[in-house]
């Protein structure tokens, strides 16, 4: 006769039904995120086969509306023989640098005013109301007056992508400084801290959340900006591009210099959120998004 | 019953003397509010804390318990009235003072250990000599192993211990609590005050500790100002003889604490009715 312990066959029986459920759920969420990238390619799979077909059988015109394949040709001929201004990877290295230098500019300068204006209530009461109206002007329109200022040369593309930066990281800046805990800055003062201390350690640290998120649009207003200088007038650049083939009628044109946009956007805001995650790696591990 | 009224014997409310660590003498503060009205948030309050002094503050909600914290720190100037800290007028903020809020004040973007360090970096020490009386006491917080976390990673209680490093490290002469323990659950409150009276006897600061929950503060306690409700005034002052050290867990069970606690919650009741009915009143 043998005694058995059916306490430990229970609690071993229990642990293995653990581990089953465990490799279980593992593989539903496996199976799950293969289901979501699978579902993303198809989508687009059949969005440029019906475009593809569609040009192919004339339900869609591809003398307006272009072609998968004649937009490819495009961008290929491009990067093989040049463009008619000179080589592809000098326009998106001009556009690129008028876009960075505005974006640095209209960034830091926004913060700091959003800083100054958020630390300061007199200067915010009387400026405030100045902020508002130049904020409501078409700042695209100031594109042709910085081209009759500044020329045909890189300073107009640059201003114009500035005051598209400037007034979105401003805005944040200020409401972010505005949001720092009343607690945390009384605590900093009575542990000793002075004024400017206060504004480096505390206050800018807690605008820093509202600052990067105003990063990641303003980072494409720059571009706009860029892009809108050089389509009013310029000797290079992705907006010279789109320009000539607009008068060219070159359908294949503007869209291949559109997608170049896009991938030089989605790559550099690629480079801001990693940036965003080591700047702010103190915060909670938000709820990510599955497959990005 | 003697042993009752030896324990909570009421104290006649008189000018404060010369050289308590802190002194408020027949202090009224009015402020404007927003919209422009006056508002009397304490009148005629007079209040001292000798030197190693415990003192607590209860009083019905809105009545101005935490404007009595903020006159020591110099953030609140009285309208009529003075303030003296260590026998001086108060200009600014003392070195001397430190202050443990009820929300959560630590830094979330810096460490425990950044956060303990906060004060003596803002006061000119250098880091490395910062960072090592910064570790000295999150030790002595019992939060050793955590030192690297960030405040989003420690439970309430954890938050709270190093607030009271951050607090303590400047070495402060005196002491103000605003409620600090008030969004702990039960079990940590009572770990958190025994922590609290052990660093206390240790450093001989001077406390002024305000509450609403009057058992804690009659536990805590040397002393224990009862204030009317809105605008405040201190009703009655109590100084409680309960001998020391005392163990927060057991003290709650003890007939003389339940005494003092009745004899007091007598004095405390009206001012909290008064209180609720008037919040009533305007929707507050």
């Amino acid at each position: 006769m043998t005694a058995i312990s059916p306490a430990a066959d229970k609690g071993a029986q229990r642990e293995t039904s653990i581990a089953v459920a465990e490799a279980r759920a593992r593989a539903r969420l496996r199976r799950r995120y293969a289901l979501v990238i699978g579902l993303r390619l198809a989508i687009l799979v059949v969005f440029l086969a019906l475009w593809e077909l569609g040009a192919d059988y004339n339900f869609i015109d591809p003398f307006f509306f272009s072609s998968p394949s004649g937009i490819w040709e495009q961008i290929w001929s491009w990067v093989t023989e040049g463009t008619s201004q000179g080589p592809l990877w000098l326009q998106i290295y001009v556009t690129l640098e008028e876009t960075f230098l505005g974006f640095v500019i209209g960034a830091l300068g926004g913060i700091a005013a959003g800083i100054i204006l958020g630390r300061n209530r007199l200067l915010a009461d009387v400026f405030s109301i100045y902020i508002k109206i130049a904020n409501s002007v078409p700042r695209v329109v100031l594109g042709s007056v910085f081209i009759i200022a500044l020329g045909l040369g890189m300073a107009s593309k640059v201003a114009l992508a500035v005051v598209m930066v400037f007034f979105v990281v401003f805005a944040n800046a200020f409401q972010g400084v505005r949001e720092a805990d009343r607690a945390m800055i009384a605590n900093a003062q009575i542990l000793g801290a002075s004024p400017w201390q206060i504004t480096t350690t505390v206050i800018i640290p807690s605008a820093m959340s509202w600052i990067l998120a105003s990063l990641h649009v303003s980072f494409g207003f720059a571009l706009v900006g860029a892009v809108v200088g050089e389509f009013l007038g310029a000797k290079q650049g992705m907006g010279l591009l789109i320009s000539t083939a607009q008068g060219a009628f070159n359908a294949n044109g503007v869209f291949a210099a559109m997608i170049i946009l896009a991938v030089m956007a989605l790559v550099v805001e690629f480079i801001i959120t990693r940036f965003e995650n080591y700047v702010v790696k103190w915060r909670p591990a938000p709820f990510s998004e599955q497959g990005t | 019953m003697q042993l009752q009224t030896m324990a909570a014997q009421k104290l006649s409310p008189a000018a404060p003397p010369t050289d308590a660590a802190i002194a408020i003498d027949d202090v009224t503060l009015r402020f404007v509010t927003p919209d422009g009205h006056m508002m009397t948030a304490i009148r005629d309050f007079t209040m001292s804390v000798a030197r190693g002094e415990f003192a607590c503050v209860v009083g019905p909600t809105g009545c101005g318990k935490s404007t009595t914290l903020n006159l020591a720190t110099g953030l609140l100037r009285p309208t009529t009235g003075n303030v003296r800290v260590m026998g001086n007028p108060v200009t600014g903020i003392s070195r001397d003072i430190g202050f443990v809020f009820q929300a959560d004040a630590l830094f979330p973007w810096r460490s425990v250990i950044d956060n303990v360090a906060a004060g003596p970096l803002y006061r000119g020490t250098p880091r490395a000599e910062a960072l090592d009386r910064a570790r000295d006491w999150i030790a002595r917080v019992g939060l050793a192993r955590f030192e690297k976390h960030y405040p989003h990673q420690l439970s309430g209680g954890m938050r709270k211990r190093v607030a009271l490093a951050q607090t303590f490290i400047n070495q402060p002469k005196i002491l103000l609590m605003d409620e600090p323990f008030s969004a702990l659950d039960m079990q940590t409150r009572t770990a958190m005050q025994d922590e609290l009276l052990e660093l206390w006897s240790e450093q001989k600061s001077s406390v002024v500790f305000v509450t609403h929950d009057l058992e804690e503060a009659v536990a805590l306690a040397d002393k224990v100002y009862v204030l009317t409700a809105g605008p405040g005034t201190v009703k009655s002052v109590y100084r409680i003889d309960l001998p020391r050290p005392r163990v927060m867990a057991d003290i709650r069970y003890d007939p003389n604490f339940i005494e003092i606690a009745k004899v007091i919650w007598n004095d405390l009741r009206e001012e909290v009715q008064l209180g609720q009915s008037r919040a009533m009143q305007t929707g507050h």
